[in-house]
């Protein structure tokens, strides 16, 4: 079974994050790039779905040039090979841009099993793993905070608000996995030194055949018009205790309709 | 090969070492203080994350790559909220696994072959597995940081040993399956050349771990005292006979650098740990670090800190490039081991109260780096050897 896993490198969770003064795209020089968390277990339940069926995974990550790190990371969990998509054009690129490239780069490679973390720290939109199942024809089956593939069937449990829902879906299709699915591996010692010597493709918009046209910030359907910082938080109200605090504490709360 | 020479796998061995140590360390330090031991299974999780074999060859059982990485581990567990109790009883191994290795290449390099089977298969793999407990055992009750005069002996009985005497200050000696102990052999000369180091196994008849010893700091790292009578001791498990003191000589660099990396990496700690608590600690209406007293004292922790720590690099960098240095590397611990007893007992001070309490983690370290400067060469051994080289 061949299984590609989508993952994004995005700014540390705990970092400040700012968008760019001259295109107010995410500014992602100003903080520590890191693997997006969700990701990180769309990697785990890959390598224990290659583990217990056999296969090869491979990390795909559409970014910049130091999203190599992240490639890299996956690498060093266990994943077999990369591809790594990097092109100054593809700067800004929105969820539609973002689907329809990485649908044209998994279609060229024939995976059995596409699986994303359901959406990213930075954007949380969780459109992305959707978007390249419609482009490239494949079942999603999304939300999964379980994972079995039996033969050419996959069967998943969709996490809901109130429990789950099995759901199947024919082989190849495209998963996206909750935090719930598992507790990712660290990299050992072992990885880490092994994941210097695997293959990664690095692959510019060109080589991917992509139409630069329907990428980056000029072809995006959403433009960020302006922006501002958050206003500090204000002072807070301060409820002095007469032996009335309680009552003053409830009219409060009223009068903010809490209760 | 370092391989955190690549910054990358620096960047993801850091993040290994602080993920392991926040995951499977610090939620249960406390209760392992209390226990005064660490649990096996840490040294088996420790093992399947290759945390433990850094530094050791892979066909060894090893997970390759070089002192520099095991710098880097310990900083970073160190700076997850490790404590020196921790590492000490984690990676005790890393004193005695040595002279086990030494020993196995002289038997290859000597074509017996079923002798460095037997080390690889009985000892070095199954400790490397996190499966087998090594200790090393040199201090005697009697002789402390004087080596050569060590009193227990090892009588040949036909082709075999037995070993009687006792051991002290026994890093993991209440856990351990194996001690590495240094024993006197009359037959191979007087003082240094009379000492040889044999594996002693605890099941056996005669030996003895009368008791656990009570500290004043690395509370999670047990340590014992060790009586031996007429323990016996197998031809195999003789690591190289009257090469005792060499072999323990040749890694007292090693050993000197290690400790003075735990040193500087605690005053690190507790430097974080205080410039976080000054920062949001509140007196008399306003932040202690706007206080001036405070933040000269956080400049005066950090220059120490950083001081320890560039020389304690520059030294391990000249030591992996293979430079001898036992005069630099007795000086780096000596200086790391003060900046960590200043800067621990800064960290207590500008903590006020709730520094003396047992719930604040400076608290652990300031116990903890107290015994850095008496152990692997204790401060004045240090200086006067120092004095020695240096011809003074």
């Amino acid at each position: 079974m061949k299984i590609a896993v989508c993952v994004k490198q995005v700014p540390d969770t705990w970092a400040e994050k700012k968008l760019r003064d001259d295109d107010s795209t995410l500014d992602r020089e100003a903080a520590d790039g890191v693997m997006n968390e969700l990701d990180e277990y769309a990697v785990e339940e890959a390598l224990r779905l290659a583990e217990a069926n056999g296969g090869e995974v491979v990390v795909v990550t559409m970014g910049p040039e130091r999203a190599a790190e992240t490639v890299r990371k996956a690498l060093s969990m266990g994943a077999d090979a990369g591809v790594h998509l990097v092109d100054d054009s593809l700067h800004g690129s929105d969820a539609l841009a973002t689907s329809y490239a990485l649908a044209e780069v998994l279609a060229a490679r024939n995976f059995d099993l596409v699986i994303f973390g359901s959406e990213s720290t930075d954007a949380r939109m969780s459109v992305v793993p959707a978007m390249v199942a419609e482009r490239l024809g494949l079942p999603q089956v999304t939300f999964a905070q379980k994972v079995d593939v039996d033969g050419s069937k996959v069967a998943i449990q969709r996490q809901t608000e109130y429990g789950y829902d099995d759901v199947e879906a024919e082989l190849p299709a495209v998963v996206s996995v909750v935090e719930k699915i598992n507790e990712p591996r660290y990299p050992s010692f072992k990885g880490i030194m092994a994941a210097k010597k695997k293959p990664v493709e690095t692959l510019t918009v060109a080589d991917a055949g992509l139409d630069a046209a329907k990428l980056g910030a000029t072809a995006a359907w959403t433009k960020v018009a302006s922006f501002a910082a958050r206003p500090p938080k204000a002072a807070g109200t301060v409820v002095t205790d007469e032996g009335d605090g309680g009552a003053k504490i409830a009219t409060y709360l009223t009068e903010q309709k809490f209760v | 090969m370092s391989v955190s020479a690549d910054p990358q796998s620096r960047k993801a061995l850091v993040d290994l070492a602080q993920k392991f140590t926040g995951r499977e360390i610090t939620p249960f330090l406390t209760t392992w203080e209390t226990d005064g031991m660490l649990p096996r299974d840490l040294h088996r999780r420790a093992a399947d994350v290759g945390l433990l074999g850094i530094g050791i060859d892979p066909k060894l059982g090893g997970s390759g790559g070089d002192f520099a990485d095991v710098v880097a581990m310990t900083e970073a567990m160190i700076g997850a909220g490790a404590s020196g109790g921790v590492i000490s009883a984690l990676f005790t191994h890393g004193i005695a696994l040595p002279h086990v290795i030494d020993e196995y290449h002289r038997r290859v390099d000597a074509a017996d072959v079923d002798g460095a089977d037997y080390l690889l298969a009985q000892t070095i793999e199954p400790v490397l597995r996190g499966e087998m407990i090594l200790s090393l055992g040199v201090t005697e009750p009697d002789g402390g940081s004087d080596v050569s005069r060590l009193r227990t002996r090892a009588e040949r009985v036909n082709e075999s040993w037995t070993v009687s005497g006792a051991k002290t200050y026994i890093t993991s000696g209440v856990r351990a399956d194996r001690v590495v102990a240094a024993v006197r052999t009359p037959e191979t000369g007087e003082g240094a050349a009379g000492i040889t180091l044999m594996m002693l196994d605890p099941a056996s008849p005669g030996y003895a771990t009368p008791r656990a010893l009570a500290k004043m700091g690395w509370w999670c790292s047990d340590t014992a005292e060790l009586a031996f009578n007429e323990v016996p001791v197998a031809p195999r498990d003789v690591l190289g006979l009257g090469l005792g003191f060499a072999s323990l000589a040749n890694h007292f660099v090693s050993e000197r650098l290690s400790l003075a990396v735990t040193a500087y990496a605690t005053a690190q700690r507790c430097l974080d740990l205080t410039e976080a608590w000054a920062k949001n600690r509140e007196t008399f209406g306003r932040p202690l670090i706007s206080r001036q007293i405070v933040r000269h004292t956080l400049v005066d922790m950090y220059r120490r800190t950083d001081v320890a720590r560039v020389y304690t690099h520059a030294i391990t960098d000249r030591y992996i490039n293979g430079e001898q240095l036992i005069a630099e590397a007795a000086l780096a611990k000596q200086t790391a081991v003060e900046a960590a007893e200043f800067v621990a007992n800064a960290a207590v001070q500008l903590h006020g109260g709730m520094g003396y309490m047992r719930e604040s983690e400076v608290e652990r370290h300031y116990r903890d780096v107290r015994v850095l400067g008496i152990g692997g060469g204790a401060t004045e051994v240090m200086t006067d050897l120092v004095a020695r080289l240096r011809g003074y």
